[in-house]
This record gives structure tokens, C-alpha cells and sequence, in this order.
């Protein structure tokens, strides 16, 4: 048990003296746009880690969640540059407002049975969200976007990234950390249940719809924390936050990554990112190697990169044992 | 005093009568089989009486309420467990957690949301599973148990659900004699030792006559005989629909 604690915090210390140091090594060894790019994982790290209270817990097919990203953002966004509210209450109002939009979607699509109306359902809603903002010109300035969003100088400066990666990493960390406390606690069991089999889930006595939603809501909640914390990384905002394919590109990470490992979704936010970036400087057909990547890992690792992690982890901690 | 009572139950899909205007009467702490050949209507009986579907006439009344027409999860909150006659598990989780997250679901923790579930209610998941004989394969994934385990897990979450009443659906389908004949004491030992009522279904017609204070035969979704084991046995009705004039 001693152990098995000293091993823990061994591994936090690494984690925290990694995470430190990065910023500086990648800023002095490469450029500034890996910090960006590092930074861009971790808001997309916690934006894949809340779908996934949705997917991989609850096993609900959401094909939406770009609109609870997109309201978060777009929140902060109208917050800060429209009524000149201070950072810290804008960051706060934006996940509250991505909840409530959560509710509501959820409201109505909880109750469907079946993965694909579900999906249906909720890219509709995702969808309906896009033209709001795309055609409320007045308010959204529609497909403009908003720009030159005022961020404090404390996060955001044209010379460097590092403050804001300190702060994008503070907040998605407590964040991801909170996901993690709920997904282990009795809720998540329950929500567990009801991915496994709802039926039995029902003849325990648990009202089904009643646990989806609250899960849909807590997971919209966050990836409005993500939406937000995009807002402050770019300092601006356009429609496109709420395409279908913002739905689709986390759906891919929790697959990727993993949607049976608490961390999987962080793994598949590198991948996307990474590929995203690097293969788009080569060519143009980006999407390709993107899709190619994923048909091999649906083929040869259904469970994703996480999932092949933690099979070798179990069995080399068994060999240990044994 | 009964605990269960059905009047005038009805259920059809499309023309065909499953249930036919049933009148049962199920006493507290009793144990009573309901035997029928194969479509006689014992599973949509069942499936009546938990909410599974709704009736299309009569009603069931459980510990003096009218539940006709609630919804299961209501009805499992009064007392009422069930298990299916295809058992019925949460595949992907281990036979601890099985158990574990129904009791914690029972005692009113299913919307905790920070408390780790690992470290609550140990013990009545522990006693649960050592009743049902399961507990040295906690670790186990529920889904990669074999068959009469998979009925022992089930009847595990039942009890966990707090039920004092259980309905169960063929609780030793697939089980090999010995296993059947351990089941069987299993299930008596566990319906005296927590005062229990059980009403079951079974094809097995030893085991029912084993474990029954009372047995109800069903042919064509209609009651035809209800009595205490040797009256069935001795029934000529009975004898006609099992072995033929």
C-alpha cells in the first residue's frame, strides 16, 4: 500500500515538473507556436474528457457537443468584448450558459431510445445553435466572428504563450480533475450501469433519463469551461466553433484515445491536434491520414490508444504478482 | 396477508391473448411456483407485474397499493426485485461493482457525486455476495462469468435492491442438475433467512415441487389450477396438460 503511494506521488511529481518545465524547453528549443499548439491539446484535452462522461460512461452517441463548446465560447466571448464584464465572471457564466443549453438539448434527447436517433437528435440541436449565431448578425456579428476579444494581459500577450499555458493548464487541470472525482464516484457507477444495461439499470429503481440529463449537463458544463478558455488562447471567435465537424473531430478523439480510460480522450486531443497540425504543413488532404489513422485504429485497437495502454499496464502489473 | 394480488390481468400482441384475465393471490413469506408449458403466459405475467409492459385490463395491487401501470423503477422503490429469465447483468463491470452499485443506488447515493465508490458500502456488497456464493470472484467482469453464476450475480443484485419481494424467471434456466439442486437451497435458505416472498417460474418440475408452499399452473394465458404442491401433483387437469389423456 506504502508502496503503491510512494509510486503515486512519484508520478505527480513527474507530471508537475514536466508540465512545468515545458513551456520554457519548448519555447527555447523550438518556437513559440509549440506552446500554442501544447496549449491547444490541453483545451482540447478537456473538451474530449467531458464528451466522454457522455460517451464512453454514459453510452450516449452525442453528435451535438460542438454547441456546449461553442456557447461556452461564444459566452465568454459577448461577455468580455460586448458588456465589458471582467475575465474571471465572464469564465464563470460561460460553462453556466453551456450548461443550461445542455439541459435543454438533453431534455429532449435523453428520453430517445436508440444510438442513432439520439445522435440525429443532438447533431439537429447542435446544428439549430450554428444558425442562431450565424444569422444573429446584430449580437454574433455573425459569420465574422468576434475579434480582438480583450484578454488580460496575465494570459494572453503577443510576445509569448506561456502565461496563458499556465492558466489554460490550471483550469482544465481542476476541471479534469472534478471529472475525475464524479466519474468514480457512486453517480458514475450508476451511469456505468446504465451504459452496461438499461434494463437492469431500471429494475435496480434508477430513472434512466433522470441520470443521462445530469450527465449531459455536467458534461456540457465543461466543455463550456473548454469553449471559454478557447476564447482566451485565440482572442477571438467564428461559427465555425459550432460545426458539425467540431462534434465529430471529439467524437474521433474519444475513440482514438480511448472512451473506456478515464485518460484515453486526452491521448486522442494529441493525436487529432498533432496530425491536424503537422500533416496540414505537407499537404492538403489532411483529413486522408486523419481518417486513415483512425479505420487502423478501429481495426487493430477497437479500444483505442488508451485502452492498449491499460491492457499492458494489467498485464504487467500481473506478471509482477504472479 | 397478501402481499401481491392481480385481478382480471389481460394482455394481448396483435390477436394473440398472452394473458387472460388473471387472478393471483400471493401471501407474505410464501414461496409459489408458476409452472406452464412453453407460451402459456408466465413470462408476460411477470413482465405485467414489474411494469415491464403495461396491462391492457385488470389490475395489480402490491403491499395495498394499485401499481397498475407504474413504471418498474417505481415499483422496484416498494420492494419489488426481479430477475429475467435471460439473465440480466451489467456485462462490462466486475461481479462486486454488480452488486455494489445497486446498493449504493438502494441507500439513496446514486446522485453523490464526489464520494469515491470504491471505498462504500463494503460490507453489505461483501454479505450480498458470500450469500450467493460469489464473493471469491469479486474481481471478475460480470459478462465472462459462466451460466449458473450469471443467475447467482442476478439473484445478488436483486436482494441488493432491498426487495423483499422477488420475481424470478426461470432462476435455474441453463444450469446443470447439480447446479440446479444448489440453487435451489440456495434460494430457500436465502427466502427464509431474510423473510422473504418469492414467486417464480420455473420449467424444472422437480425443483418446483421442491421449494414451493404453493404452485399456480397456467395453459393459454388462463390460471387452471392454484394449490399446495400434492394437490397440483394430484391434480388431473395437470396431469393432462404435462403427460397427455
Amino acid at each position: 500500500m506504502e508502496k503503491t503511494n510512494r509510486t503515486k506521488l512519484l508520478i505527480g511529481l513527474a507530471v508537475a515538473l514536466f508540465s512545468l518545465a515545458l513551456p520554457f524547453v519548448l519555447e527555447q528549443c523550438f518556437s513559440q507556436y509549440y506552446v500554442y499548439l501544447t496549449v491547444k491539446i490541453i483545451i482540447w484535452s478537456l473538451f474530449a474528457v467531458s464528451f466522454n462522461l457522455v460517451l464512453g460512461y454514459g453510452g450516449m452517441m452525442s453528435f451535438g457537443h460542438a454547441a456546449f463548446y461553442g456557447t461556452g465560447a461564444y459566452t465568454c466571448a459577448l461577455l468580455l468584448a460586448r458588456a465589458s464584464w471582467p475575465m474571471p465572471a465572464a469564465l464563470i457564466a460561460a460553462p453556466f450558459a453551456a450548461a443550461i443549453v445542455g439541459l435543454v438539448i438533453g431534455y429532449f434527447s435523453v428520453r430517445i431510445k436508440g444510438i442513432f436517433y439520439f445522435a440525429v437528435l443532438t447533431l439537429s440541436c447542435s446544428q439549430l445553435v450554428y444558425i442562431v449565431v450565424f444569422k444573429w448578425r446584430s449580437l454574433t456579428l455573425g459569420d465574422d466572428g468576434i475579434q480582438g476579444i480583450p484578454v488580460p494581459s496575465f494570459i494572453s500577450t503577443l510576445e509569448t504563450y506561456v502565461y496563458c499555458y499556465f492558466f489554460i493548464l490550471i483550469v482544465s487541470s481542476l476541471c479534469i480533475y472534478i471529472l475525475f472525482k464524479i466519474v468514480r464516484s457512486p453517480f458514475g457507477l450508476i451511469l456505468r450501469t446504465i451504459r452496461d444495461n438499461p434494463e437492469r439499470a431500471t429494475f435496480i429503481g434508477v430513472r434512466i433519463s433522470n441520470y443521462k440529463l445530469i450527465a449531459f449537463a455536467i458534461s456540457a458544463f465543461f466543455s463550456g469551461v473548454a469553449g471559454a478558455l478557447f476564447v482566451l488562447l485565440e482572442t477571438s471567435v467564428s461559427p465555425d466553433i459550432l460545426k458539425w465537424s467540431v462534434s465529430g473531430e471529439v467524437l474521433l478523439m474519444g475513440l482514438l484515445g480511448g472512451m473506456h480510460v478515464f485518460l484515453g480522450p486526452i491521448i486522442g486531443a494529441a493525436i487529432m491536434v498533432l496530425l491536424n497540425s503537422f500533416v496540414t504543413s505537407y499537404t492538403e488532404y489532411w483529413g486522408l491520414f486523419i481518417g486513415m489513422t483512425f479505420v487502423c485504429i478501429v481495426l487493430f485497437f477497437p479500444e483505442g490508444v488508451g485502452g492498449v495502454v491499460r491492457a499492458k499496464w494489467l498485464a504487467c502489473n500481473q506478471r509482477k504478482t504472479f | 396477508m397478501a402481499i401481491l394480488e392481480t385481478r382480471g390481468l389481460k394482455k394481448s400482441f396483435g390477436g394473440v391473448l398472452a394473458v387472460a384475465g388473471i387472478d393471483l393471490t400471493v401471501e407474505k413469506n410464501q414461496i409459489v411456483g408458476v409452472i406452464g408449458p412453453n407460451g402459456a403466459g408466465k413470462t408476460t405475467l411477470f413482465n405485467l407485474i414489474s411494469g415491464y409492459y403495461p396491462s391492457d385490463e385488470g389490475e395489480v395491487f402490491f403491499k395495498g397499493n394499485d401499481i397498475t401501470g407504474w413504471p418498474p423503477e417505481r415499483i422496484v422503490s416498494l420492494g419489488l426485485g426481479r430477475s429475467f429469465q435471460v439473465t440480466s447483468l451489467f456485462p462490462e463491470l466486475s461481479v462486486w461493482e454488480n452488486v455494489q452499485g445497486t446498493v449504493l443506488f438502494t441507500r439513496g447515493k446514486g446522485l453523490s457525486l464526489f464520494s469515491r465508490a470504491t471505498g462504500q458500502a463494503k460490507e453489505e456488497t461483501a454479505r450480498i455476495l458470500s450469500q450467493v456464493e460469489l464473493l471469491e470472484k469479486k474481481d471478475e467482469l460480470s459478462g465472462t462469468l459462466a451460466a449458473g453464476d450469471r443467475k447467482r450475480l442476478e439473484l445478488g443484485i436483486v436482494i441488493a435492491t432491498g426487495a423483499d419481494f422477488l420475481l424470478l424467471d426461470e432462476p435455474t434456466c441453463g444450469m446443470s442438475p447439480v447446479e440446479t439442486s444448489a440453487t435451489v437451497v440456495l434460494i430457500r435458505k436465502i427466502a427464509e433467512g431474510m423473510n422473504l416472498t418469492v414467486l417464480f417460474t420455473e420449467h424444472k418440475m422437480d425443483m418446483v415441487f421442491e421449494i414451493s408452499s404453493s404452485i399456480t399452473v397456467m395453459n393459454f394465458g388462463s390460471v387452471i389450477a392454484s394449490g399446495r404442491p400434492e394437490e397440483i401433483r394430484n391434480n388431473k387437469i395437470v396431469q393432462d396438460i404435462y403427460f397427455g389423456e
